[in-house]
């Protein structure tokens, strides 16, 4: 692979029911690229996280991926109300979220420690009223 | 485990896929929230859960899981069953609650998130 591959969302925050429909796009775009099956499986859990945590914290956003020859990388960027304190986010179990987003399936605070988890790198910049963005990097090899 | 296996012992509907009736399950995973679901790798693992919207789904494909079981009678919507065909998901329904399902997956052999012989 001698250039960077790009893959470009738009993640709509109004709709739940499509929420994840970027991620499942990018796990059908390595597959064709051919790379193993459990580095496709670390992207495409660690994107999903986030692609939800936009949906259901932050209106929807965008999404990019870049695939390079040493690492597949996750570009996260939404305009929501950003994180008040990133470490205490981190945690897991630390969930602001509604009784109403719980009966979705989510809210157990355990996305951004998945995040973490399955990626090699992992960086937060979020700002108050502003949005927060999220670099994720998972090594090839 | 073979999914026509847990399919009898369940006595569960089947409700798409059955051509993935004879694919093995080496472990399970019952849950409601889908991030506790994700926080857990196992290649080839049945989810069972309560839950019906198209995240379950997702969330199945997200893993490379090969089947869900919905308890508690709990039916997937045509959606949902439009989305496992496409990832050839088989999807299960049975009447018995989460705890029994479980039980007796796990007392016929098929273990939770652990090595089996390691
Ligand atoms: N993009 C975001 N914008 C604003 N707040 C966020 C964003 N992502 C996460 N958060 C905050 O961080 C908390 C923890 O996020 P995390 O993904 O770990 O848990 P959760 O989304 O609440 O539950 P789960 O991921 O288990 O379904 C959230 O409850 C929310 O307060
Ligand atoms: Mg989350």
């Amino acid at each position: 692979m001698a250039e960077a591959l790009n893959f470009h969302f738009i993640v709509d925050g109004e709709d739940f029911t499509s929420a994840g429909q970027a991620s499942v796009q990018v796990k059908k775009n390595l597959r064709q690229l051919g790379l193993p099956s459990e580095i496709i499986r670390r992207v495409s859990i660690a994107m999903y996280e986030g692609e939800i945590n936009m949906v259901i914290h932050a209106g929807g956003g965008t999404a990019d991926v870049n695939v390079t020859e040493d690492y597949v990388e996750i570009l996260l960027k939404d305009n929501g109300p950003g994180i008040k304190d990133v470490e205490q986010a981190m945690q897991e179990g630390f969930s602001t979220a509604t009784d109403s987003i719980r009966s979705l399936g989510f809210g157990a605070g355990m996305g951004l420690p998945n995040m973490k988890r399955y990626t090699d790198f992992m960086k937060i910049d979020s700002v108050l009223g502003k949005g927060t963005d999220i670099t994720m990097r998972v090594n090839i090899e | 485990m073979k999914i026509s296996t847990i399919r009898e012992l369940l006595d569960a509907q089947v409700i798409c896929c059955e051509d993935g009736l004879a694919r093995h399950v080496y472990s399970a995973c019952g849950s409601d929230m889908m991030s506790d679901v994700l926080a857990y790798v196992k290649d080839q693992a049945v989810l069972l859960t309560g839950l019906v919207n198209s995240q379950v789904i997702r969330t199945a494909e997200m893993m490379d899981m090969n089947c869900i079981v919905f308890v508690r009678s709990k039916m997937p919507t045509p959606e949902m069953t439009e989305l496992a065909k496409e990832s050839g998901i088989v999807l299960l329904a049975t009447k018995k609650r989460m705890y029994e399902a479980c039980g007796i997956l796990y007392s016929n052999g098929l273990v939770g998130n652990r090595v089996k012989n390691g």
